[in-house]
């Protein structure tokens, strides 16, 4: 079975000024369809490098990264955005609202971009809604919302283009305790019915919620969290 | 992304900063409805000046001395003697000289203090002959105009404008009294009927008496026969051209010099309205000038603010393109933004002018011509003006690196 992501020998270097830093060392990765991959690593390993390759919000300097089927390593940033829009459900730590459109808009928003027509969008977005709970909740804006309802708003917004991946940076690091409880049955209950995710986060228990655990470091991934620590 | 949905976007964003996009628009709104104003005016005063001097009578051509540095020599010892006399009038009107020519008006003119038995005044008095009536086209309401026989006698008669007979005699008719101008006596004979304002003087307040008698008792001029203008009428339209040359060869004949040394100047109702159109168009570019670069502030205005708008929403671009926003769409966004708050700055800048019109109208007594072409042209000029402001802008924003963008807090 083909795998639903890839990554084979990716490295990123970013240039400021004279240093060069190399943030990703070559790395390989395979995520199977229907999977829920946590990637764990402390800040500066180099796995917000990472997510954002995943992501398709930049590319890697070497190395080949398939998503879906599609090779991404060396696309246009027009062709980047449409495979943003089409293949990855983004959930991010700071939600990312816009704060000015009600929850069923923000919802539509990547629908929107993907050229749906507006009875079909307000549709799709209210069933995505309605999946999250959200349901009595559609017509208020973010700043009338919690911190876990807005979360969920951005879950159902990652869900809307019925996505090849959800990826979720951080998805609890905003929340108190009972909201990230709320998030992370939610995710289970997504991946059950078949959703492939990829969270990335530094918290090993909210990573023991996924099928599987990668630890990075380094830029590099490490097959164990017991080897990253030999290694230190 | 289609264009309904775009637009709909950008009033949105521009809705979200209501009083900012409202400020953002004054710019343009005021520029739009100075540049219409000042144009207006300008058209406006055009078109009065040339009505003017076409209801200063028809076919009339009008002969001016005028000082050249050629002849200055040996003609400045006259000071400020006119270079024109009787005798080229008495010549042009002579049929062998000046064929085309059906009436001649020599006229001298100056200030007078007036005097009735109940009332002081100041006009204008004019020296002239019967034939004047015929050049500027006057009718009387009262009385009657001098005739040739009261020039002949150098007769103490006056006809007078509208306004000053109402000045000087509120009461009751003016024909028959007195009237003193310059402590000389003279019996107002008619009323002329009323023939409005013109360029430089009110047609109304005038005092209008033979050429003789203002020559023997009014002239301030050192030379006795000298006149200020010569009007003269062709006989119909067609000849004025002809009569117009015949004026020409007489007069440089006559007074011995050629036409780059001319001591007079002959000017025709056509070559008048083409000096003053040609003035109140000089006048108009200046003051357009003025208001356009009011306008270009303004424009400086929409860009500025649009790089403030993008600078603060580098999170919502940044979003958006994670979301799925190509460049394109984000960079059309921003157009669209600049474009509406350009169209709507001018349509209400529109509205203003056509209100500033209305009212500026009556105040300044003048008209305010407004034209459709030139509302059109404002409306797309405004539409440009707000697009060229957001070209910069909006490449910023659609060349924003989405990472850079999301980590910005």
């Amino acid at each position: 079975m083909r795998p639903m992501l890839s990554m084979s020998g990716v490295t990123k270097t970013y240039a400021t000024g004279a240093i060069e830093v190399q943030a990703l060392r070559g790395i390989d990765l395979a995520v199977q369809g229907g999977e829920y991959l946590a990637i764990m690593g402390p800040s500066g390993s180099g796995k917000s490098t990472l997510m954002h390759i995943i992501g398709c919000l930049d590319v890697p300097s070497t190395g080949r990264y398939e998503l879906d089927g599609t090779d991404v390593s060396s696309m246009t940033e027009k062709e980047l955005a449409e495979v943003r829009n089409h293949k990855i459900g983004f959930v991010f730590q700071a939600f990312n609202l816009l704060p000015s459109l009600t929850a069923l808009r923000n919802v539509e928003l990547p629908l929107v971009y993907a050229g749906v027509p507006a009875a079909d969008r307000r549709e799709r977005a209210l069933a995505a809604l309605t999946k999250v709970g959200l349901a009595e909740r559609v017509q208020h804006r973010p700043g009338e919302l919690s911190g876990g309802q807005q979360q969920r708003v951005s879950v159902a917004r990652a869900l809307v283009t019925n996505p090849a991946l959800i990826l979720a940076d951080e998805p609890t690091g905003n929340l108190d305790s009972r909201s990230t409880r709320d998030i992370l049955e939610l995710f289970s209950e997504l991946n059950e019915a078949g959703r492939t995710i990829v969270m990335i986060t530094h918290e090993a228990d909210v990573a023991a919620h996924a099928q599987t655990t990668a630890h990075i470091y380094d830029g590099l991934i490490s097959p164990s969290p017991a080897t990253a620590g030999v290694s230190l | 992304m289609g264009w309904a949905e775009t637009a709909r976007t950008a009033i949105a964003a521009l809705n979200a900063r209501r009083l900012r996009s409202l400020l953002t628009m004054l710019g343009i709104l005021i520029g739009i409805a100075a540049v219409m104003l000042t144009v207006g005016l300008g058209q406006g005063a055009s078109a009065q000046i040339t009505a003017q001097i076409n209801s200063l009578g028809s076919n009339m051509i009008i002969v001016t001395p005028s000082q050249t540095t050629s002849s200055g020599g040996f003609r400045g010892g006259g000071g400020s003697a006119s270079t024109l006399t009787t005798q080229d009038a008495t010549m042009l009107a002579n049929t062998a000289v000046a064929p085309d020519v059906a009436a001649v008006a020599p006229t001298s003119s100056t200030s007078g203090s007036l005097q009735s038995s109940n009332s002081t005044w100041t006009s204008t008095v004019v020296g002239t002959v019967p034939d004047w009536q015929q050049v500027r086209a006057r009718t009387l309401a009262s009385g009657r105009f001098f005739t040739d026989a009261e020039v002949e006698s150098s007769a103490a008669v006056a006809v007078i404008g509208a306004d000053t007979a109402s000045e000087l005699f509120s009461s009751g008719s003016p024909l028959g009294q007195n009237v003193s101008v310059n402590g000389e006596s003279f019996t107002v004979i008619g009323v002329l009927d009323s023939a409005g304002s013109s360029l430089s003087s009110n047609e109304d307040d005038t005092v209008v008496v033979p050429l003789s008698t203002f020559a023997s008792r009014l002239s301030t001029s050192s030379t006795a026969n000298s006149v200020s203008s010569i009007y003269l009428e062709a006989t119909d339209a067609d000849s004025l051209s002809a009569a117009y040359q015949e004026v020409q060869t007489a007069l440089l004949a006559s007074h011995q010099v050629t036409s780059s040394d001319a001591d007079f100047t002959v000017s025709t109702q056509a070559s008048l309205v083409e000096t003053a159109t040609s003035i109140t168009g000089v006048l108009t570019l200046l003051l357009g000038g003025v208001a356009a670069i009011s306008l270009l502030v303004g424009g400086i205005g929409v860009m500025n603010i649009m790089l403030v708008s993008v600078s603060e929403r580098v999170r919502e671009i940044g979003l958006r393109k994670a979301l799925g926003a190509t460049p394109g769409v984000i960079r059309r966004q921003f157009l669209v933004e600049a474009g509406i708050l350009g169209t709507l700055g001018g349509v209400v800048g529109i509205a203003l002018g056509f209100i500033g019109a209305a009212i500026l109208t009556p105040i300044l007594g003048m008209t305010v011509l407004i034209s459709i072409p030139a509302t059109l042209l404002a409306l797309v000029v405004s539409l440009a003006i707000g697009i060229v402001a957001g070209v910069y802008p909006a490449s910023r924003a659609a060349k924003l690196a989405p990472i850079d963008a999301l980590r910005s807090e």
